[in-house]
């Protein structure tokens, strides 16, 4: 008898123009962050013109901020502030939501009960105020914004981890390798996570945005990334006098945030339906 | 109204307490991370290990946490909020100016974007597809994406300093008429709602979208209800449980609006109240000001789950 190999699977898919606009967007804004060093005309902290608040020119593409320093420059490094402890953060929250989501979902009862209970805490207190009460008690070192975002972001991806496996748990091919005498870690990495996969990295986009938002949102307060870094949301504060004339230096950092929040959720609403229909 | 649903409402309450005790743990020692620093802030440059250890043994920081909790706790069910040590003042007082103007901006901004949420959420439901929909759902995902403080410079921008229609800053003096109180709340309200308007244009929309999809809708169609007939008797009744815990959870999101927004606009609220007091790391202030808002919130969020109880028509 012959075996023969599978078909390949294809794409059952179209992109859309407007999710392909926006994974440029995204990748774009990656990229800056990941070759920040190499994009930067001038060293962060450096006062390079006498002229605060300067326009747009030649030299300083986006114009100089409020100590006359390069906004193109500090626009760049502060993505990577922005997206790197934003990323960072998420990957934690991840690895820790993720991983309990499953095991609660594999091994239920009490286990589950306890752990859904205690996990359930951490939604009584609101993201900002949270975030607020670590940064009061630790510091506004980069360590504690990466700490603060993994404790106010794992309950989620532990909750909607947990309500999709739950549910792939109950089906009949889970029965079947338990019947075969599959232990609950085999089942919860083979079995429910290669299901669950794709909704869960949806998700994940979403939790981003907020991600990127509260941390923008604290710096913005004067409480995340600390002078002389920046990043967007700092730019903003920094820059706010320069308001009064319309200055480039709040508008542009602004712009960025928007730019790269708005792609993800554009993105993700514009998902393939297979992986939205289980999203909701 | 049967026993099944008291003690539904009466688990529901109990949850709501135990959350508020854990909550009040994590508070706690969260703020107590890191030992000493308000003897170390208060005396500032003048620091010295023994001054230090001194000004804690009189502020009673020496004592172990626990201790601590408990006296705290028991101040707070009390009456007693304690005492700020960096404004030298008890934050009874302090929270008693600020809490009444946080207030007047909360109640405003949801009397304003809750009837207009839902109503666009419900709009769009019933004409799901069309331009009114696809217009909305842009609209919400657009305002999902950008920051408050974003929103904010961009107005004050625009309205205070462009055409120079309204007060950059939201104080407002006691003599102040009728028409300086409203201009100077405009701004701050319309980022309030702007905010949390989206998240609830979303969340009623699709629970309305999931409630159309059910069999006695479906029945409704065939009896030839009007489309506007079968959101607002069949679907609409049906989904004021998902709608009333969308409301209740983009609460959390105002009151991060709210935190933002003071600031901005300089607002002297109990959410920049406790902004100055993580700057200038005054624990007892930063406590209860958390315990106040988390409280609120609980509140809220329990209230929604009643409603939603009380809304099953399968419980009465």
């Amino acid at each position: 008898m012959t075996v023969s190999a599978a078909p390949r699977r294809k794409l059952r898919f179209q992109i859309r123009p407007i999710a392909a606009i926006c994974l440029a967007v995204v990748l774009f804004w990656a990229a800056v962050a990941l070759f920040a060093p190499l994009l930067v005309h001038y060293p962060v902290g450096d006062m390079v013109s006498y002229d605060y608040f300067g326009p747009m020119s030649k030299e300083y593409w986006l114009g100089t901020d409020y100590l006359g320093r390069d906004i193109y420059s500090r626009l760049i490094v502060g993505a990577r502030y922005t997206i790197g402890i934003a990323f960072v953060g998420l990957i934690l929250a991840a690895l820790i939501g993720v991983t309990l989501g499953l095991l609660a979902a594999a091994f239920g009862g009490v286990f589950d009960t306890i752990l859904s209970r205690a996990i359930d805490t951490f939604v009584g207190i609101p993201n900002l105020l949270l975030a607020l009460v670590i940064v009061a008690g630790g510091g506004s070192s980069i360590p504690i914004l990466i700490g603060a975002i993994t404790i106010i972001f794992f309950p989620g991806c532990y909750r909607f981890t947990r309500s999709m496996a739950v549910n792939v748990n109950a089906l009949d091919f889970i029965s079947v390798a338990r019947a075969r005498g599959e232990g609950n870690f085999y089942v919860m990495i083979h079995e429910i996570l290669p299901n669950i996969v794709g909704p869960i990295m949806a998700d994940l986009g979403l939790r981003f945005v907020h991600i990127i938002l509260l941390l923008s949102g604290l710096s913005f307060l004067g409480l995340g990334v600390q002078p002389p870094n920046a990043d967007w949301g700092a730019m903003v504060r920094e820059n706010m006098i320069g308001i009064s004339y319309g200055s480039p230096a709040v508008v542009v950092p602004s712009l960025a945030l928007a730019s790269l929040a708005l792609a993800i959720n554009l993105l993700i609403d514009n998902l393939p339906q297979r992986i939205r229909d289980q999203l909701e | 109204m049967n026993k099944r649903i008291l003690e539904m409402i009466g688990g529901r309450l109990a949850v709501a307490i135990l959350s508020l005790f854990l909550v009040s743990l994590a508070v706690f020692f969260i703020t107590e991370l890191l030992p000493g620093d308000t003897a170390q802030e208060l005396l500032g440059q003048a620091v010295t290990t023994e001054a230090a250890a001194q000004l804690r043994e009189t502020l009673g920081l020496d004592r172990p946490a626990i201790l601590r909790y408990f006296e705290w706790v028991f101040g707070l069910l009390t009456g007693d909020l304690g005492y700020s040590h960096v404004s030298d003042r008890p934050v009874a007082s302090l929270v008693a100016e600020r809490l009444p103007n946080s207030l007047t901006l909360a109640a405003i901004t949801m009397a304003i974007t809750i009837p207009l949420a839902l109503g666009l959420g419900i709009f769009a439901a019933i004409w799901k597809g069309s331009i009114f929909d696809r217009a909305i759902s842009s609209v919400a995902i657009m305002l999902v994406s950008f920051p408050e403080f974003m929103i904010a410079t961009l107005l004050v921008m625009w309205l205070s300093v462009y055409l120079q229609w309204l007060p950059a800053l939201s104080f407002i003096p006691a003599t102040a008429d009728f028409r300086t109180i409203v201009l100077a709340f405009i701004m701050p309200v319309s980022v309030l709602v702007f905010g949390s308007c989206s998240q609830m244009i979303r969340l009623s929309r699709a629970a309305i979208a999931d409630a159309m999809a059910t069999p006695y809708v479906e029945m409704a169609m065939l009896k030839g209800a009007s489309r506007s007939r079968m959101v607002l008797r069949h679907a609409l009744p049906n989904s004021v449980a998902p709608i009333v815990n969308s409301v209740a959870l983009s609460m959390s999101g105002l009151l991060g609006g709210v935190i933002i927004v003071e600031t901005v606009f300089n607002y002297p609220g109990l959410a920049k109240l406790m902004v100055d007091g993580v700057t200038t790391r005054d624990m007892p202030l930063i406590q209860t000001c958390s315990m106040i808002f988390c409280g609120f919130y609980l509140v809220l969020i329990t209230a929604a789950d009643i409603i939603a109880i009380l809304s099953n028509p399968r419980l009465r």
